[in-house]
């Protein structure tokens, strides 16, 4: 059974440090119009929902998240719990850098994972190495019926993909999880509607506005560490379909298939078997900047091995309830 | 870093059902450099299987599987973009009148509103509901782009004549300053260059590209300086020494806030001065509008949130200022509805106006606009969904208001149905000025 992750105090693999900076730049008026946004929402959002979550993942928005919320209520304790729906499909760095920043800033983590929807008959898998993403949705509206959250705050950014687009910062979900794209709650000026009736619940996107550039900017001026793996190192790859596929024991070579040691990074983390890295040589924050702003793909479709299937996948998937 | 000085513009954009905004955003998009290759390959594939021989660029601002099917924007798209000049945000709205709230939704926070019309078609009616729409929501900027030029052979008489005929409405309407360019979407006349190919079209034409405009347009909001700093949460833990002041959690809607500086607190009107000013970066003895801070006090006052924090009386007197809030139960507005049920004046709606929910009725719907004419006519006693209209609210405790006008983060409240949460309407408050 799951339960909230034990953390104890180790040295932690997996933690990089962010080199190359000795002087704190200058926070551009952009960077803190974006954190001055983000901060009143997550306050806003505090206050007029009973019983809100984190969620918390270990990729870089999400730790963006965790330092936005540090900024609207230190030196409190956060006023809710970080949550990570655990598809155990995991880069083990990722993992590590979770359970690191929890027990860091002293934060409440709850985990709950594929492995126990799995095991309770309520997700079944056709073959036991499928992509997990599209079943978290069962296990994280599982969770949010579990400890009656009404309001769950997400890393999301509009400018990851179409259908995330078109989503408002108070995002409604009906008490199944769905989103009715086609019936959204219009959204003025600063002012959100968080009400919700017994049993639906709230998206909450704080840095909707932020391009995939805001966060490298905010992570250099803040100085925030990211799990290893976004900065560029050699990792065993196979080519297919024209994207880099990381070889690991969920994702190994196939028959008739040659792996290749690449230099890589990567610029989303999720399930090992639906996320690849790109070729990079950007060793530190400032070279992920430099990368980020010459990049000629979009940060889903350099990454994601599953979105690519339609145009229309990933709204399908937040209709049903998905992140 | 290269984009430490630059600063973010927020527009939106509207027009009718093929006036060609989706092809217009591409451009921009595509002419500037912003289109991902993956984005353009998704594009380029959708626009084969539609038979299209070139890219549609339109196809890049569909969202939704809807809105694919269909053709058109139902809901607000947001996408960045930036130049060496400045950073973008786009409200892409939809200008089909059952989706207005939508697009009043994307305008709010709009600081250049750009308003579509087809050259060969000129001002229709939803024209006119979108520049009725910028009026309402005080968008400091307002631009037609005359789109389909080349329809028109680049006519500068076709141009000219839909010009005078917006003029008109910008004047019925109050908008403060428009701007009408002309454009061709399809072929890129006039939006990022002024020439396709080499050929100038628009020769005639002395005003900037649509690019140059957003790029140097000066869009900031003339906004009161008077204090308003709403409290959004208390803190749970104690500042001070002795761990005896509680920390009020804010943002500074407009104004600056100093320590040392004497405040009001409404509604109890007590006074108290500033003791720190706390961020996680370090306390400070000065904050501005804008930024979320964390506000201590000299003496403890029974303060929670809803609560408002302003200029204190003796200290405006002293400035020659009179900027206190002004504290009424009712309120005359400026509102567009948007919710799905028309407007019931028997029932209560919730008020929510900075971080203060309380109960309203409306006591008379006192005109709306014929967005025809554009000129007010008999409200009768209801507001049906996208109508706009001036109501006068009964409110079941006094609020703290300035007009909308004046005061842009303090003017406007939305009304939310208490039976099915809906965010029902979106209002901007009128007062009588004080000044003159
Ligand atoms: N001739 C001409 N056609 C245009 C221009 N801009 C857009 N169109 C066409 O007008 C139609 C509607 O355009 P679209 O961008 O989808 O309009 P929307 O409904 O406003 O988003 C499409 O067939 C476009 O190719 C233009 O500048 N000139």
């Amino acid at each position: 059974m799951s339960t909230s992750a034990v953390l104890e105090k180790k040295p932690i693999e997996g933690v990089e440090r962010v080199e190359g900076i000795t002087t704190k730049p200058l926070k551009s008026p952009h960077l803190r119009a974006l954190e001055a946004e983000a901060i009143h929402i997550m306050r806003e959002t505090i206050a007029e929902s009973r019983n809100p979550a984190l969620l918390f993942s270990g990729g870089k928005d999400s730790i963006v998240m965790l330092r936005l919320a540090e900024k609207a209520f230190r030196p409190d304790s956060f006023p809710f719990p970080l949550l990570h729906i655990d598809t155990e499909h995991n880069f083990p760095e990722v993992i590590t850098f979770r359970d690191f920043r929890a027990q860091q800033l002293g934060e409440r983590l709850i985990v709950r994972s594929l492995e126990d929807s799995i095991a309770k008959g309520r997700i079944v898998l056709r073959t036991p190495d499928e992509v997990r993403n599209v079943h978290q949705t069962i296990t994280l509206l599982d969770a949010i019926k579990e400890f009656e959250f009404d309001a769950l705050f997400g890393g999301a950014r509009r400018d990851e993909e179409k259908s995330r687009a078109k989503e408002r910062i108070v995002s409604h979900r009906d008490s199944w999880g769905q989103w009715d794209p086609k019936n959204q709650r219009p959204e003025l000026w600063n002012l959100y509607n968080l009400r919700v009736n017994p049993g639906e619940h709230v998206r909450v996107f704080p840095i909707s506005n932020w391009t995939e550039l805001d966060i490298w900017q905010y992570i250099d001026v803040e100085q925030i560490a990211v799990p290893k793996i976004y900065f560029a190192h050699d990792r065993e790859v196979v080519i297919r379909k024209g994207a880099l596929v990381p070889v690991s024991v969920l994702t190994p070579v196939r028959a008739g298939e040659q792996s290749v040691i690449k230099r890589v990074r990567f610029r989303t983390v999720g399930d090992v078997t639906c996320t690849a890295p790109v070729e990079s040589d950007a060793a530190t924050v400032q070279e992920i900047i430099e990368e980020t702003m010459l990049a000629r793909l979009t940060e889903r479709g350099a990454t994601r091995l599953d979105d690519q299937t339609s145009d229309a996948a990933m709204e399908q998937r937040k209709k049903e309830g998905y992140f | 870093m290269q984009t430490e000085t630059i600063s973010t513009l927020r527009f939106s954009t509207a027009g009718s059902v093929d006036d060609g905004k989706s092809t217009l955003i591409g451009r921009l998009l595509f002419d500037s450099k912003s289109i991902f290759e993956d984005q353009l390959l998704s594009i380029g594939n959708a626009s084969t299987k539609r038979g299209h021989a070139k890219i549609d660029l339109s196809l890049l601002t569909d969202g939704l599987t809807a809105e694919r099917e269909q053709g058109i924007t139902i809901d607000v798209a947001y996408r960045y973009f930036a130049t060496d000049k400045r950073r973008f945000i786009i409200a892409d709205t939809p200008g089909h009148e059952q989706f207005t709230r939508n697009m009043v939704t994307g305008t709010s926070t709009a600081q250049v509103a750009i308003v579509l019309a087809d050259a060969s078609k000129g001002i229709l009616s939803q024209t006119r509901r979108h520049a009725a729409v910028a009026a309402l929501l005080g968008t400091p900027k307002v631009v037609l782009a005359i789109n389909k030029m080349d329809l028109v052979g680049f006519d500068q008489t076709v141009f000219e004549k839909i010009k005078a005929d917006f003029e008109v409405i910008a004047k019925d309407l109050g908008l403060a300053s428009v701007t009408v360019l002309p454009i061709s979407a399809l072929n890129g006349d006039n939006v990022v260059s002024k020439t396709v190919e080499d050929v100038n079209n628009l020769a005639w034409f002395q005003g900037p590209t649509l690019l140059e405009y957003l790029e140097t347009v000066d869009a900031s909001r003339v906004n009161s300086t008077a204090l308003r700093f709403p409290v959004q949460l208390v803190s749970r833990v104690k500042f001070g020494a002795n761990k005896e002041h509680r920390g009020y959690l804010g943002q500074i809607e407009s104004g600056t806030v100093r320590v040392g500086e004497t405040i009001t607190v409404l509604p109890s009107n007590e006074q108290a001065q500033i003791l720190e000013i706390i961020t996680v970066d370090g306390n400070r003895d000065v904050a501005y509008a804008g930024e979320a801070v964390t506000l201590t006090l000299n003496r403890q006052l029974d303060i929670s949130r809803g609560d408002l924090f302003v200029n204190a009386a003796t200290e405006n007197a002293a400035a020659g200022l009179d900027d206190a809030p002004q504290s009424n139960s009712t309120i005359t507005a400026n509102v567009c509805w948007l919710g799905n049920q028309p407007l019931d004046m028997n029932r209560r709606y919730l008020l929510k106006h900075l971080t203060r929910s309380i109960r309203a009725v409306v006591q008379a719907v006192e005109s709306k606009i014929d967005i025809e004419t554009l000129r007010p006519i008999d409200g009768g006693t209801s507001l049906k969904a996208n109508e706009i209209g001036r109501l006068k609210l009964n409110c079941a405790q006094p609020l703290f208001l300035d007009a909308y006008a004046d005061n842009y983060a303090t003017g406007c409240f939305i009304l939310i149905d208490e039976t099915t949460n809906a965010t029902v309407a979106a209002g901007t408050i009128l007062l009588e000025h004080k000044h003159d």
